[in-house]
């Protein structure tokens, strides 16, 4: 028996330990990231769309878990294994070409990819997922959808309800317990309009109508930011919305109706996008 | 092992001092951008802090006010002493009425938003244009605005008409030229730093009317340090 032989059959299973370890750490952390830590991933559980967001991410989570796991347990047992204890530094053996990880390390990938692939799909085939999705929607809820436009402006955004005659108001309040379509445009440059708790972000393009759903749960308040750098005030570009109860919702457009009654025939017809160059600008 | 602790440390020393220096450069930016603020004289009233904040929108801010810009539009501001100062950031009180009076010299060029042409968070969602209520102004004929996006605050600013016979060229305007006169009434809040801007796309030149002087801090924007 040659010397290499004889240190190779004294080498304790080094893949063996490691397997092991990271099996009862995979058990334990997977399940424990999922329970505990799933729910705490944003954006919350303020309307359906952010809820399955954070499925989603709990999702993601847990599968990545056991990766990082992998990787962790191989990092610190190669850390205190494989440590050179002194002594003269000489070549470790010669590192050779092993077929069998290689497959699993690309098949268990693939798997990993392609199930995000389809499980994000079928997400957005749903209902969209709060995102814009173009003037011609391919996730369309069903049921009663209430309209909502959202124009984006340097640097603040204007909401109008075409259901409630076109009106137009500075703040953003919908009725709890509703399925809304969001068209949200541009009277400028690009702006994004992220309503953060409501799970909703969609690009605001001008002369572009861009569709996304959201369904509303019970009352609350929620952040609206631009998420397009859009000029100077751009990181000032924010502010409150508020969704209430259906009844409150009613009262809150008829006192909007009646604040902007004296402006209401200089607003264009309901449109879903605008070309509003002021005639005399000077610009 | 020495030198290379102190290259370490030398370093790490000048990471930290360039950090300080960019946050107190970012914070600078951020708060007065350049712009230096002009704290607005207060009077009481009934143990009540009132102000009395006299602008003028200008359509070329002209060589005296600005060498750089002489062409830019803009506010000016009325100092105690009756002159006008080319400030956009005014420290007010908080929780105090604001009279506002804003003489403009600037023609019309129209709102993107006819929304705008309403008045907004202002005392009765009313202006007075020379001496006459208003709740509405034509939305092509708004010259600019003055919008205080945190307070919902949105006043437009009606123009001097084209034919005026005694237009001001440049800045600062004395009120014997043709010129329109807004007046209106807010309240500030709670203490923080509320940014303005006009809405009006009135920057001649500038892409979509919207660059040069209404994306400077010092001319069609700025702050309220309420404190």
């Amino acid at each position: 028996m040659s010397v290499a032989s004889a240190d190779r059959t004294s080498e304790p299973n080094h893949a063996k330990r490691v397997l092991v370890v990271w099996a009862v750490a995979s058990v334990i952390a997977t399940p424990l990231v999922a329970i505990f830590v799933g729910p705490l991933f944003p954006p919350g559980n303020g309307t359906e769309q952010s809820r399955e967001q954070g499925l989603s991410n709990t999702w993601m989570v847990s599968v990545l878990t056991p990766v990082a796991c992998l990787l962790l347990v191989f990092f610190v047992y190669a850390l205190t294994q494989f440590r050179h204890d002194g002594g003269a530094i000489i070549d470790g053996p010669p590192l050779r070409n092993e077929n069998r990880i290689q497959v699993v390390w690309v098949a268990a990938s693939a798997v990993i990819v392609l199930f995000f692939a389809g499980f994000g799909t079928y997400e957005l085939l749903q209902n969209g997922s709060g995102g814009g999705q173009g003037p011609s929607p391919i996730a369309v809820p069903g049921g009663h959808k209430l309209q909502v436009q959202v124009i984006g402006q340097q640097w603040t955004f204007t909401y109008r309800y075409p259901s409630y005659g076109g009106l137009e108001t500075p703040q953003l309040v919908v009725p709890a317990d509703t399925l809304i379509e969001l068209h949200v445009t541009s009277l400028d440059v690009i702006h994004s309009f992220w309503a953060y708790e409501l799970g909703v972000k969609a690009d605001a393009n001008p002369g572009v109508d861009n569709i996304a759903f959201v369904k509303t749960k019970g009352p609350r308040s929620f952040h609206i930011h631009c998420a397009e750098l859009c000029g100077l005030w751009h990181g000032y570009m924010f502010e409150t919305g508020r969704v209430v109860p259906q009844a409150q919702f009613a009262s809150w457009i008829a006192q909007q109706q009646q604040t902007f009654a004296p402006v209401a025939k200089y607003l264009p017809a309901y449109a879903t996008t605008y070309s509003p160059d002021p005639q005399r600008r000077a610009g | 092992m020495r030198p290379t602790w102190w290259k370490l440390a030398g370093v790490a020393a000048f990471v930290a001092a360039a950090g300080v220096l960019i946050g107190l450069y970012v914070s600078k930016l951020s708060t007065d951008a350049g712009s230096s603020a002009y704290t607005v004289p207060v009077q009481m009233s009934g143990g009540h802090p009132v102000v009395n904040l006299t602008l003028e929108t200008v359509a070329a801010v002209g060589p005296k006010l600005s060498p750089g810009h002489p062409d830019f539009v803009s506010y000016l501001i009325r100092d105690s002493k009756g002159n006008w100062r080319r400030s956009t950031v005014w420290r007010l009180p908080a929780n105090a009425t604001i009279h506002v009076t804003i003489y403009n010299f600037d023609g019309a060029s129209g709102l993107r938003n006819p929304l705008f042409a309403r008045p907004q968070g202002v005392d009765g969602n009313t202006m007075v244009v020379d001496g006459k209520s208003l709740a509405v102004l034509n939305p092509d004929d708004a010259s600019h605005t003055f919008a205080v996006a945190q307070y919902g605050l949105v006043v437009p600013i009606a123009p001097v008409p084209d034919d005026a016979k005694h237009p001001c060229d440049f800045a600062p305007c004395a009120l014997s030229s043709d010129h329109r006169t807004i007046q209106f009434t807010f309240h500030t809040g709670a203490k923080g730093h509320y940014r303005w801007q006009c809405l009006v796309p009135c920057a001649a030149g500038w892409i979509y009317g919207f660059g040069g002087p209404m994306q400077t801090i010092g001319y069609m924007d700025g702050f309220l340090d309420v404190a």
